[in-house]
């Protein structure tokens, strides 16, 4: 209880180490969240407004990417980035920019998976209007995902709950460096490490109040969307 | 959409480019980063020299690893054999003693195995194997799981059994473990002084020489890995071993006790204490 009053003092005082890291937290896995959107809303409509050969194994390869452990998308893009690895002269091994790539890689069957599984109904309703206007394929993709919007968000929040979450993968490729790679995840396990229970699960509550603000701001934006639809 | 694609994309790319200050990474062990020597030491280093140490906190064995792949700059760990081993492979150069702790037996205040008054570690570890009491290992060829192996090696013991358990994991996460399992456990000083979870477990044994924890630091080899920043680096082994260096993590302390003793070859002023520096015969 003490030290959650201790972890909590810190954040309403702004404790610059703190803000750090959660600045960090939030710069790394909203990046991720964001290309991982990039990729995977676009495939996952694809994926479920044609049909295509291997359209069957590409959909199970996608959904079997959901079980992933982050320690094994770590440990692949830590042997990618090392300098014995193929993209070692990058020198980004250990920087935020290998925990972004490390958390793309990981969330973006979520959004894929998720998104593909909002569009479903909606290409088979929408089907023969699109058709009768003979709609390009760059509109449908378009009109599609725009009517799938509120599906397609909760799969962006998906993503990003994994991301903020996750510790496996991060801490492998960006070496919890005090200061420069550390996130909150992985302060959480450092913590835990030294023995500090309570203040680790202070820390905690800090990150999942982070998520319960970016949560409702989504959810409220989403909410007037629809209102704004009624009232048109 | 696209445009905040490139945005993020520059960012990153500025973030990359920002990689070219100076500083060096180093790999080393949790113990070291743990017991908060790093957090006092390595401002003094920055501030004095301007270069800006990245800490990897890992077991040696990953640390070696780390090391032999050419991601760190340079390594300060504790398990001689593999350092000599790693230095002789040519992976690095220039290996010099920095420090010494030593380790100690934790276990629960009871010490169903009675190793409190043993003569030395050996004698330690046969009262615990013949017991069959609890015993964590961190099994995961970090330098102390190393160096546990290598008693258990010296008594002629092969660990098996219900009563030995492999955590794998780091030594917090193995102490963690030891609480609540009631369990013996071999850690080093630093890390179980600055441990916050101890309850019922204490410190059973130690102060045998043969518990010496010797630290030892090594610059990657340049001629393997070219794009190592071998001249900060050797800025920095040459720090750590000279008489400000020492004095530095001689004057360290946590709690009031002196947890690292600087043991580099012509140290001067190394401030000598016999509790928390039992094997110092220099």
């Amino acid at each position: 209880m003490e030290m959650l009053t201790q972890a909590w003092m810190l954040v309403v005082q702004g404790d610059p180490h703190l803000m750090q890291i959660i600045g960090l937290s939030l710069y790394v896995s909203l990046t991720a969240s964001f290309l991982a959107a990039v990729i995977g809303i676009p495939l996952g409509a694809a994926l479920a407004i044609w049909s295509f050969p291997m359209r069957g194994v590409l959909v199970v390869l996608s959904t079997s990417f959901l079980a992933l452990p982050p320690v094994v998308v770590g440990l692949s893009v830590y042997l990618l980035l090392s300098r014995a690895g193929p993209l070692g002269e990058l020198g980004l091994l250990f920087t935020p920019t290998a925990m972004i790539i490390a958390q793309t890689i990981l969330i973006t069957p979520i959004i894929l998976a998720l998104t593909r599984e909002a569009v479903l109904p909606l290409r088979r309703e929408y089907d023969a209007l699109l058709l009768s206007v003979e709609a390009g394929g760059w509109l449908k993709l378009r009109t599609l995902i725009w009517d799938a919007r509120y599906g397609v968000v909760t799969a962006l929040l998906a993503g990003i709950g994994r991301a903020l979450a996750e510790v496996g993968a991060v801490i492998m490729v960006g070496g919890n460096i005090d200061g420069v790679t550390r996130v909150m995840t992985t302060t959480i396990a450092l913590e835990t490490s030294k023995g500090n229970l309570e203040l680790a699960l202070a820390l905690g509550t800090v990150l999942l109040t982070i998520a319960i603000t970016i949560n409702a701001s989504i959810h409220l934006v989403s909410l007037f969307g629809r209102r704004y639809e009624v009232t048109r | 959409m696209i445009r905040i694609t490139v945005v993020l994309l520059s960012l990153m790319l500025a973030q990359m480019a920002h990689a070219g200050d100076k500083f060096i990474t180093l790999a080393s062990t949790t113990s070291t980063q743990n017991s908060g020597l790093f957090g006092v030491i390595l401002p003094q280093f920055t501030a004095q020299t301007g270069i800006d140490v990245h800490v990897i906190a890992v077991g040696t064995g990953q640390a070696l690893r780390i090391g032999r792949n050419g991601d760190a700059d340079v390594l300060l760990v504790h398990h001689r054999p593999s350092e000599n081993k790693f230095v002789a492979e040519g992976y690095g150069i220039d290996r010099l003693d920095v420090m010494y702790n030593d380790f100690v037996i934790v276990g629960p205040k009871s010490d169903p195995a009675k190793i409190a008054n043993s003569k030395n570690v050996v004698e330690a570890f046969t009262k615990i194997a013949k017991s069959k009491s609890l015993f964590a290992s961190r099994g995961d060829d970090s330098g102390t799981n190393k160096k546990e192996l290598e008693i258990w090696a010296q008594a002629g013991i092969n660990p098996t059994g219900s009563w030995y358990m492999q955590t794998g994991s780091g030594m917090g996460a193995t102490l963690n473990l030891s609480r609540i399992k009631d369990s013996y456990t071999m850690t080093d000083r630093g890390t179980w002084i600055t441990f916050g979870n101890k309850g019922d477990l204490v410190r059973l044994y130690s102060g045998d020489p043969g518990l010496f924890n010797p630290y030892g630091v090594i610059l990657i080899n340049p001629a393997r890995h070219p794009q190592t920043k071998v001249k900060l680096a050797r800025i920095f082994e040459e720090w750590l071993v000279s008489d400000i260096g020492q004095k530095a993590i001689s004057d360290f302390r946590i709690e009031g006790q002196q947890a690292f003793c600087p043991n580099a070859k012509n140290t001067t002023s190394a401030v000598k204490d016999k509790e928390a520096c039992p094997a110092e015969t220099k």
